[in-house]
């Protein structure tokens, strides 16, 4: 989450640099104050960025002392792995599920939550726990909930007479499972941002729709609520996409790829190249790819929010 | 030797010139206002007498020493903002403390809990407790101080703001509208209360306000800028009865002053010439005259000049808006309501302005000498 | 409004959040559960919440004796507490100068911090740990805490957070005689507790959290955050315990989760307000 969050860097309605202050005194202090930053920053963010692009461009291999310059053979190499891309189909596949469900859901939980007038701080409460549970221990009790033989969910489905599933254990179904446990955690955050936007819709648009004959609530959502989270849908969205994309913990914990390779996603493959295998110039090629995946869905977020800007 | 002075300064913000060359010196223990409408730089000259800004061209002077490249906490300045600026996280009392403990404790005796371990810092401790307890007491605020911003009233807070400036009795005060953000009434009780501050301090003011009544009813010497330029220096009657140009006329004294287009005469009589304002040549100016000294006299409609448009009554006096006949310009005439009696929404009146009243300006706005009495040019203008 | 009648569609309304809260919290009542049975329960009746024979002491002993539980927990805290401790000492003075000093780099720092928000620490785990096991900072503190030392996130979050204080202030605090550095502790700080509070939870909560990191740079047992000790016991255990597992997991979950609960209004507003801001 936190790589999730960071990338909250533009918000609805809050371009940034909106307002410059105004002209302030050129202070000597200001160098000082943020060369600690500066430096860090360089040494921990640009830098090694940088050198993944470098060390992609060659064959090194962790405990070698040598490299060799190897121009874009790891990315030809890349194109003809079959491995890559069902790793970068899985992942695909995996955003595609958690997506959409996470934030519909988050959507109808914030909703409901924001409709009723008892009990919303019981409700937000219980909903924001799995964000900030720890997702590897999370992960454990939910691999133990989906066991074929054990688990209480195949054992209730067999109660009502229905096969249960080899959730996590068969290659059919196990990028869904993952799916399931990537929504449960992630719902809780949807919602709470999309309460805050809720929270932010003047409430006389509320009486105007009525006033101008928006009678349902159906009809109020859709002449008031859905067009004013606008700006805040699209952040969800993004942030939700961008989260599948980084999808690890459960993967690493729970599968480590399997069964049959069907689980195995972008993050997961590039931590095997690197840090199992030791082959970092072919694991900074996929994590170039990762990070044009980052930067292309950013661009995507500015672009649509750009041509909307009409809410903020 | 002037107690406090900025000599020709000069700043610009990128391209846009914010303040062409401005002079003021102030004498010791002297208020000067610093007055003009807003954007013209006024706060900006405040901010570099400050030492928050830094001009590009000029000195900055106090007690005859060259200050221009000392910061702010280097000079010997207090101000109070508009905003009043206090900190929101100190009691009224720590804020009033601020300047004395900055300036008056080692890094060791400021640190909270071992401040006072620290030697020496329990009795300058105490001094500054009772030097801001002084300074309370003077205000009225002394049973505020263990409240924080959040707590008090604007007008507390203001007060605040006041004595954190005078606790350390600086060698010169700026105000930057102080008053601006005090309802109405209270503004008015605040001028007076200090005016009388600074009387008892005897340190050169400089105080910044958009206010013209606020200008001339507090400072000795009342500083009219426009556009970046200091247009006049001078005392508040200076101000309003002697304008050196004619923004000077139109930013001082309400309502305001009467610009008419008039003409000067071959015998250098102005004579108003409402009729035909577009004819300008030689000889044509802009004549100032005040409400007040704009008599209207009530004739019929075949004199008329001018019918009276509205009244607004004031108490213990009216204001009767007239428009002009031809040139189709209001003016307006303070009166008394006695004077206004027989004035009504419609009537044909003719203008009567007082003898040697109107003020002539040039068409770049400067003052011409005192024309002679004006007269009207009825009709035509001729 | 208040007290409305239950009227059918409220019913509807409540039936749906209670129905969704009954699966969020489904994991917690099963983790609890099976942490509290025997092992023979686990393996027989697992749709039933509350064991016959009560095992909760027995699992917890196990876990205790089978998982450095309290080495894990230290390590998770010190490792936490110093990200957090240096982000915000790194990132504050930063944000400060941004936003309210005028000075030449500030135009290549926003670039940086732009550039920076878009750069995970997946990205970057390659060559750092190419560099650290240079630096032989493999299986040590400064490992774990080293890349995180600099939060763009937190320079965004505070520069956004200061540039609505007022000028004046600040004006007034340089006329009182502070230096910048003094506007920042004793002036910026003091007034900036909310922007603080709510990274300090999002910084705790991230860093307590991951695995990625942690994974690559420890292999070492003592030097083990929370996550990567249970992912390391779940590895070993394979599935037969899982009364000590879930005992093992309940104990790491929990601090977080009770100071959630604790103070679940303050981190709600925490990560709402560092996600939208």
């Amino acid at each position: 989450m936190a790589e999730a969050l960071r990338s909250a860097a533009r918000a609805p309605g809050r371009p940034s640099g909106a307002r410059r202050p105004a002209p302030r005194p050129a202070a000597g202090g200001a160098l000082p104050l943020s060369a600690p930053a500066l430096v860090l920053l360089l040494l921990f963010v640009i830098l090694p960025t940088l050198a993944v692009f470098g060390l992609s461009l060659t064959d090194y291999q962790l405990g070698d002392d040598a490299l060799v310059f190897v121009g874009l053979d790891n990315y030809r190499d890349l194109l003809g792995d079959a491995g890559f891309r069902g790793s970068l189909r899985n992942t695909m596949v995996y955003a595609a599920l958690v997506t959409p469900a996470s934030v519909l859901i988050g959507l109808g939980l914030a909703l409901l939550i924001e409709a009723e007038t008892r009990g919303r701080a019981l409700f937000r409460t219980l909903f924001f726990l799995p964000v900030v549970s720890l997702i590897v221990a999370m992960a454990t009790v939910w691999q133990y909930l989906l066991h074929p033989t054990i688990g209480p969910v195949d054992q209730l489905l067999r109660l009502v007479g229905l096969p249960g599933p080899n959730w996590l254990g068969s290659s059919d179904t196990v990028l869904a499972s993952l799916a399931l446990i990537g929504v449960w955690q992630s719902v809780g955050y949807n919602m709470v941002l999309f309460l805050a936007g809720l929270t932010a819709i003047p409430r006389d648009l509320y009486a105007a729709a009525a006033v101008d004959g928006a009678a349902s609530g159906w009809q109020r959502f859709r002449l008031v609520t859905w067009p004013m989270l606008g700006p805040t849908t699209l952040f969800v969205v993004t942030i939700s996409i961008i989260n599948a994309v980084k999808v690890f913990e459960t993967v690493q914990t729970l599968t480590e790829g399997g069964p049959n390779r069907a689980s195995e996603v972008l993050l997961f493959t590039i931590y095997r190249e690197g840090f199992v295998y030791l082959r970092v110039g072919a694991a900074s090629a996929m994590t170039v790819v990762f990070l044009l995946l980052l930067v292309g869905l950013m661009l995507l977020q500015y672009r649509i929010q750009d041509r909307r800007t009409h809410y903020a | 030797m002037s107690a406090f002075a900025l000599r020709d300064i000069a700043k610009a913000h990128g391209a846009q010139a914010v303040l062409k060359g401005v002079t003021i010196e102030a004498a010791e223990g002297e208020f000067i206002a610093l007055v003009g409408p807003s954007g013209c730089g006024k706060s900006t000259l405040l901010r570099i007498a400050a030492g928050l800004d830094r001009p590009d061209a000029g000195t900055v002077s106090m007690s005859g020493r060259d200050v221009t490249a000392v910061p702010a906490a280097g000079r010997d300045v207090a101000m109070v903002f508009q905003s009043y600026a206090l900190y929101p996280h100190l009691t009224a009392g720590q804020n009033i403390a601020v300047p004395l403990a900055m300036r008056e404790l080692s890094g060791a005796q400021r640190m909270p809990l071992l401040g006072p371990l620290v030697p020496g810092g329990r009795a300058r401790r105490a001094d500054i407790a009772r030097r801001v307890a002084a300074t309370a007491a003077s205000l009225r605020i002394d049973g505020l101080l263990d409240r924080k911003p959040g707590q008090m009233s604007g007008g507390q807070r203001q007060r605040v703001a006041l004595a954190r400036a005078m606790v350390r009795q600086p060698g010169a005060f700026l105000m930057d509208e102080p008053l601006s953000n005090l309802d109405a009434n209270l503004r008015v009780h605040a001028r007076g209360e200090i005016v009388e501050l600074h009387r008892r301090a005897g340190v050169p003011t400089l105080y910044v306000t958009h206010d013209q009544a606020e200008a001339l009813s507090m400072a000795d010497r009342v500083a009219v800028m426009i556009g970046g330029t200091l247009l006049q220096i001078g005392t508040p009657q200076a101000i309003y009865d002697d304008p050196a140009h004619v923004e000077v006329a139109r930013f001082v004294g309400n309502p305001r002053i009467n610009l008419l287009p008039g003409r000067l005469a071959a015998d250098g009589a102005a004579v108003l010439a409402p009729a035909a304002p577009q004819e300008a040549g030689p000889g044509s100016v802009t004549l100032g005259i005040r409400p007040e000294a704009l008599g209207l006299r009530a004739c019929g409609p075949e004199v008329a000049a001018a019918a009276v448009s509205r009244l607004e009554f004031l108490g213990s006096e009216v204001l009767v808006f007239v428009r002009l006949a031809g040139s189709g310009e209001e003016a307006v005439a303070k009166m008394s309501p006695a004077a206004a009696a027989g004035l009504r929404p419609g009537c044909p009146v003719a203008l009567a302005p007082a003898p040697g009243a109107a003020l002539a300006f040039a068409a770049d706005g400067a003052r011409l000498p005192a024309p002679a009495p004006a007269r009207i040019a009825a009709g035509a203008g001729r | 409004m208040s007290a409305p009648a239950l009227s059918a569609g409220r019913a509807l309304r409540l039936a749906a959040l209670s129905a969704a809260a009954l699966v969020t919290v489904a994991p917690y009542l099963w983790m609890v559960s099976v942490a509290s049975k025997p092992r023979d329960e686990i393996f027989s009746s697992s749709l039933r919440l509350l064991p016959h024979r009560w095992a909760l002491l027995d699992n917890l002993r196990e876990a205790f004796h089978r998982v450095p539980i309290g080495t894990l927990l230290i390590n998770g805290a010190v490792v936490c507490g110093a990200i957090l401790v240096i982000q915000v000492a790194v990132a504050i003075p930063c944000a400060y100068a941004m936003a309210k000093l005028r000075f030449g780099a500030a135009r290549l720092m926003m670039g940086l911090v732009l550039l920076g928000l878009l750069v995970p620490i997946h990205a970057t785990a390659l060559p750092l740990y190419v560099a650290f096991r240079r630096l032989d900072l493999v299986n040590t503190y400064t490992g774990l805490v080293a890349p995180f030392s600099v939060s763009v996130f937190g320079i965004f979050l505070f520069l956004q957070f200061f540039r609505a204080l007022p000028d004046d202030l600040l004006d007034a605090a340089r006329l009182d005689g502070m230096s910048e550095a003094g506007i920042v502790a004793r002036v910026v700080v003091p007034n900036s507790w909310p922007a603080v509070t709510a990274f300090a939870i999002f910084s705790v909560v991230a860093h307590w959290n991951d695995l990625f990191w942690p994974l690559i740079v420890v292999t070492d047992n003592r030097v083990a955050t929370p996550p990567l000790g249970l992912f390391a016991f779940r590895a070993a255990e394979s599935g037969s315990d899982y009364g000590a597992l879930m005992a093992a997991t309940l104990v790491i979950t929990l601090p977080l989760v009770l100071a959630f609960l604790f103070a679940q209004r303050r981190f709600v507003e925490g990560i709402t307000m560092t996600g939208l801001k």
